[in-house]
Formats: C-alpha cells, sequence, structure tokens
C-alpha cells in the first residue's frame, strides 16, 4: 500500500505537465463548486439576516374591515387573553396617509405617520434616543402625544434633545413629542425615508381616520415556534368573524424566511450540481491520463506479474495514482476556491466564507472522481496478460 | 520395497514434469501447433538448454515452463502442482516463489533503483521491508554490483544490467532459474561472463534452464532439449548432443 503511494507520487513526478493538466480539470472544477456555492450562500444568507433584522417572529394581520363584520382592537386583545403564553406583543397599525403635518410654518410632505400601541417599539425593536416611548395611558387616554424619528427631529427640530420640548401639528391638532427614536438607516436618512416617522396612540390615530376601523395589526409570538399555531388560530378567529378568506390575510415573517430558505437550498444545489457537471468533465480526463498511462507502462506491468504481483496488486497500483492525482487537484481546487471565494466576496460586499460542507463535498467527489475513473484503466491493466504485456516495447 | 519405493519417490520427484503437453493456436481458420505432445521432466540440480531455431516453439515452451501461460492440454506440473487448472492470481504466486527468471532484455524497471528493482520479487511475496532490503543487497553482492544499489539501470552497461537481472532472480531464493537468450543482446565477452556465472550458480546447487537459438550456447548447458516444429527431436546429454548436431546447426 506504502509503496503503491510512492509508485504513484513518483509516476505524477515523472509526468509533471501531464499530471498538472489532468489535474486542472479537477482544480477549476472544484473551485467552481466553492466559489458558487459560498458566493451564494453568503448572499443569500445577509438577506435571510436583513428579514430576521425585521423580526422573525412578527406576524402581521391585514383585514377589509366592513360595517356589519370586523375586527376591533377589543377583538384582537382578547384574542392575546386567549393565548398569553403565545403572544408577547401587540399593536394595532393605522396609517393616517392624507394627514396635514405641521412643524411651526413647515409643511412635513412625505412623513409616515401610523397610530400604534405601547407594545410598537419592541416589535420593531426600535430603541429610544431622548425621552420616552407610549405608555398604556397614552393609548387608554388618547392623549395627544407623539414619539417621532431621528429624521423628523434633526430636520425640523435641530436635535433630539430640542425636539422632545416642543410639538408637532397633526391635521391642525397640537402633538407634544414625548420621545425620539435613534437612527434607523444612515444611507437613507431622507425625506420619505426609514427615519421619517411619527408614532402617535392608535386610539387617538383611529378617531383622526376616515372610516374609524382598524385594518392593519402587527404582533410578536414569544418564540418563532408558536407563529404556526398564532397563525393558524388567527386565521380561524378571523373566518369566523369575515366568513370569507379574502378579506383577511395573516403573514408570518418566519415563514418568508423559510420559504427564501428553500429557495436558497434549490439555488445552491442547482450551482453545485452545474459546477459538478465540471467535475464529471475532469474525471474522463483522469479516465483518458489513466489509459495512455497503462498502454505507455505495459511492459512494466509485464514485468511486475512476471515477478509475481498479482492483478489486486497491479491494480491498486493504478488506482491510487488515479486517486491521489485527482486529490492533490481537489486539494489546489479548495485553496485556490478558497481565496477566489475571499476575494470576490470583498469585490461584492458581502460576508462570503467557503462552506465547509462545500469544502468536504468537492473533496470526497474529487477522490471518488479519482477511484471511480481510475478503475476502469486499472482493471485493464491488471487483466494484462504478461506473455503480450512482456513482448511490447 | 515400501521404504525404497517412498524414498524413491521423494529423491526422484522431477521440479518439472510435463506429461503429453500440447500448447495450439488458432490462426484464422488454421490450428497451429507451438507445442506438440511435450513429454519433458527436469530434477532439481540440473543444468538443461532448450535449443530451437526462430518459430520452433521453444518461447512457448519457455512460457509455460514459467507458468507465464497454461497449456491447451496435457499436464504441467511444476514443482509439484499442476498449472494447468490454476488461475491468474495462483500463477503469479508459483511464478514469484519458484521461479528466477532472467530475459535476453534484463527487463529491469528504468524508473527504480537497482535496489528496488532486485527488491521486487521479495515485494510481492510479502516480505517485510528490512528484511528485503538486506536480501536484495546479499542478491547484488553476488552479481558484484552491491555497490551500485542506488543506481539506476540506465547507468550500467548491459552486461551489468544482465548481472542485476540475474541477481533479482536470485532474490527469492526459488526453485528454478529460467533464463530467455540471457546472452541474446550481450556482445561474446560479456556473454562468456554470464555463462561462466550461470556454471558457477549450477554447481552452488541451482537448477537452471536456458531458451536459445545457439548452439555454441547450449553446450554450455548439461543436458540439451532440441525442440523442432513444436516436437522434442532431441533429448539427451550435451557431449552426445554435440556429436549429433553440432555441425549442422
Amino acid at each position: 500500500m506504502l509503496q503503491s503511494f510512492k509508485l504513484a507520487i513518483k509516476a505524477i513526478l515523472s509526468n509533471k505537465i501531464r499530471s498538472l493538466l489532468t489535474m486542472l480539470g479537477i482544480i477549476i472544477g472544484v473551485a467552481a463548486v466553492i466559489i458558487l456555492v459560498s458566493i451564494v450562500s453568503g448572499y443569500m444568507g445577509q438577506m435571510v439576516k436583513q428579514f430576521e433584522e425585521m423580526g422573525v417572529n412578527k406576524i402581521t394581520i391585514f383585514c377589509r374591515n366592513m360595517t356589519t363584520r370586523h375586527m376591533d382592537d377589543n377583538d384582537m386583545y382578547s384574542f392575546w387573553d386567549e393565548h398569553p403564553n403565545l403572544i408577547s406583543g401587540l399593536s394595532p397599525s393605522v396609517s393616517l396617509s392624507n394627514a396635514k403635518v405641521k412643524s411651526g410654518n413647515e409643511n412635513l410632505e412625505s412623513t409616515t405617520i401610523i397610530g400604534v400601541s405601547e407594545d410598537y417599539l419592541d416589535i420593531q425593536k426600535y430603541k429610544i434616543e431622548e425621552g420616552r416611548g407610549l405608555v398604556y395611558a397614552d393609548v387608554a387616554g388618547r392623549s395627544s402625544v407623539c414619539i417621532v424619528g431621528a429624521y423628523v427631529a434633526n430636520t425640523f427640530y435641530g436635535s433630539s434633545d430640542k425636539a422632545i420640548e416642543d410639538s408637532i401639528k397633526i391635521n391642525g391638532k397640537p402633538f407634544s413629542i414625548v420621545g425620539v427614536i435613534e437612527t434607523q438607516d444612515e444611507d437613507n436618512f431622507d425625506e420619505g425615508g426609514t427615519d421619517d416617522f411619527i408614532w402617535i396612540p392608535y386610539t387617538v390615530a383611529t378617531k383622526m381616520s376616515r372610516n374609524g376601523y382598524i385594518n392593519n395589526y402587527v404582533l410578536t409570538s414569544s418564540d418563532t415556534d408558536y407563529t404556526n399555531e398564532i397563525t393558524t388560530k388567527l386565521k380561524e378567529k378571523l373566518y369566523n368573524i369575515f366568513k370569507n378568506e379574502r378579506l383577511y390575510n395573516v403573514t408570518a415573517n418566519s415563514s418568508i424566511i423559510k420559504q427564501l430558505n428553500e429557495e436558497i437550498g434549490t439555488l445552491t444545489a442547482m450551482l453545485a450540481g452545474i459546477a459538478g457537471i465540471s467535475l464529471l468533465v475532469a474525471g474522463i480526463g483522469v479516465m483518458n491520463i489513466m489509459l495512455v498511462s497503462v498502454t505507455e507502462r505495459t511492459r512494466e506491468i509485464g514485468i511486475r506479474k512476471a515477478l509475481g504481483a498479482r492483478q489486486g496488486v497491479i491494480m491498486q497500483q493504478f488506482v491510487i495514482e488515479a486517486a491521489v492525482t485527482s486529490t492533490i487537484g481537489g486539494i489546489m481546487g479548495i485553496a485556490i476556491g478558497a481565496l477566489a471565494t475571499k476575494s470576490i466576496g470583498a469585490m461584492m460586499e458581502i460576508e462570503a466564507n467557503p462552506t465547509i460542507w462545500a469544502v468536504i463535498l468537492s473533496f470526497g467527489v474529487s477522490v471518488a472522481i479519482g477511484l471511480i475513473f481510475g478503475y476502469l484503466p486499472a482493471k485493464s491493466a491488471a487483466k494484462l496478460n504478461p506473455i503480450d504485456a512482456l513482448r511490447t516495447d | 520395497m515400501v521404504a525404497e519405493a517412498i524414498e524413491d519417490k521423494h529423491m526422484n520427484t522431477p521440479l518439472i514434469e510435463m506429461k503429453n503437453e500440447y500448447k495450439i493456436y488458432i490462426m484464422g481458420t488454421e490450428q497451429v501447433y507451438a507445442n506438440d505432445n511435450i513429454n519433458l521432466k527436469i530434477y532439481n540440480g540440473e543444468f538443461v538448454a532448450i535449443v530451437g531455431k526462430s518459430g520452433s516453439g521453444k518461447s512457448t515452451l519457455m512460457n509455460i515452463i514459467g507458468a507465464l501461460d497454461k497449456p491447451t492440454s496435457g499436464k504441467y506440473i511444476l514443482n509439484g502442482r499442476d498449472t494447468s487448472t490454476m488461475t491468474d492470481d495462483e500463477l503469479a504466486d508459483i511464478r514469484n516463489q519458484t521461479i528466477g527468471f532472467i530475459f535476453q532484455q534484463y527487463n529491469l524497471l528504468p524508473k527504480l533503483t537497482l535496489l528496488e528493482n532486485v527488491e521486487l520479487p521479495l515485494l510481492y511475496a510479502g516480505v517485510k521491508a528490512s528484511e528485503r532490503r538486506s536480501r536484495a543487497l546479499s542478491s547484488l553482492g553476488r552479481v558484484g554490483l552491491k555497490e551500485k544499489y542506488s543506481q539506476y539501470p540506465n547507468q550500467l552497461s548491459g552486461g551489468q544490467q544482465q548481472r542485476v537481472s540475474i541477481a533479482r532472480a536470485l532474490a527469492g531464493n526459488p526453485s528454478l532459474l529460467l533464463a530467455d537468450e540471457p546472452t541474446g543482446a550481450l556482445d561474446s565477452k560479456t556473454s562468456r561472463e554470464v555463462l561462466n556465472f550461470l556454471k558457477q550458480l549450477h554447481s552452488e546447487g541451482n537448477t537452471i534452464v536456458m531458451i536459445t537459438h545457439d548452439n555454441s550456447i547450449a553446450l554450455e548447458a548439461k543436458r540439451v532439449v532440441r525442440i523442432h516444429d513444436g516436437k522434442i527431436i532431441f533429448d539427451g546429454d550435451t557431449e552426445e548432443y554435440a556429436s549429433k548436431f553440432q555441425t549442422s546447426n
């Protein structure tokens, strides 16, 4: 066995250019698998991460309320009371899209105004920079208070601490600013951006809105495992109210992420498959070279057999030679693939790391290629008749 | 009487025994009798030359004696074992254990050192590395090339290469040395050296079968078997052979 390895390395070294060309197919194939799989999973991983930052436990509910059939905040809160362990936070979301907002004499044209509950801050995973968030008393007492985004505070009041001493007018009604939220997105710190918003108690917003119904709710499950259960129960409850599935919609973020992950899996497997074809071609290259090698060394095989080498010994020698060739190619491919992944990842500004399973898989595949495609030539070598083999020059 | 028979059997069991051996090749529609009813016994300690012209069937005979090939019909018993029913691997084992080959073209492996070349039969016999090395070195010593053990075959002259191939044949301590035209590629001076060495090996008790087309070489042996058209036409001692065939060749 050891002898066979020594012989294999000797044979590879004695024909360096040929061995390198044979390996090249494997090197390219393995590097391609690693680069494609790592870049795609790095890129998709980033997308999943963005979704997760929005909250894996978040469930949004939309309903098309009518005078005869509707879901109000009492219904929602009683749903929470029925399942206290499953739900950790709930907030209606009432958007006032046509409201006129004024800070002093300036109009705020693109600011988003929504009516929310005291849980909304935690649901969004936002943090207060200055002042306080909404409290139950604000909601229950329909207080004219508001929380503003960092863009509103900075642009119209100069800074957060100046903003909380001031107030803002919505449809002519003054709301005192009690809290400012930390900047969420520095790259989009602009009009209509993520930080250009005002939150008011939903009870106030409902009164100000045209039809007085709450169409949207957001809630968070206390654990991601509960999201399915909550979704099912919500749908049951909504069906009992609306009697028509088209009038409501429940979406869990976790199911979106799950779906995304499944798509990533499919895409990765597809790309790996395409790269795998190049490995197959490389394997045929290995087989071709091994067949040439057997033909060239017919005399050597004849001598070895005459001196008492059994078929298995000859076979082992050639299979090991093929396996060593493709394994060296595989290792080189992994090194090149890993380096290329790092530099391409840096260029694309994503965190791409050669995934362990891609490395293990491509290494395994390259060893297997040597064994499988080396088998046939080795078999033909082992079966050579020593007399015929000795006769050739 | 019984004891005598057993002793007789023990003493006189031939190393090589051929009974009604045929080797028939099919060439198109024609059957070619390369070996045509060969009956031959060779005992331990003999030095036999098998002589014949090209196409006489002597190479076929040598392949069968060397267990490189199997007879079409008849029996070939080597060292008490019938080779005609053996598998490829069994033939490999019996070659490894009982036969030391000396080829016309030396047949050394060019990418191996002399030591590695001589170690080969021991390697296939499963001898462990340290013993392999010492046995191969002493075998190289017998042919006077011990100091060159780390050199490669192409660094040596033809005569030296043939000596390495003899060392390789001796390494496994085989029952039979089978030499196929051992001087065919050598000049007359080195031919003489090789022949003298084979004679010396014979005098040390080795059994040698030498295949040649050259009558003058055949005369160096103790016994001559002449093949013609696949048949044995002479089998006897060298003096008798000389008187009959030397002039006609």
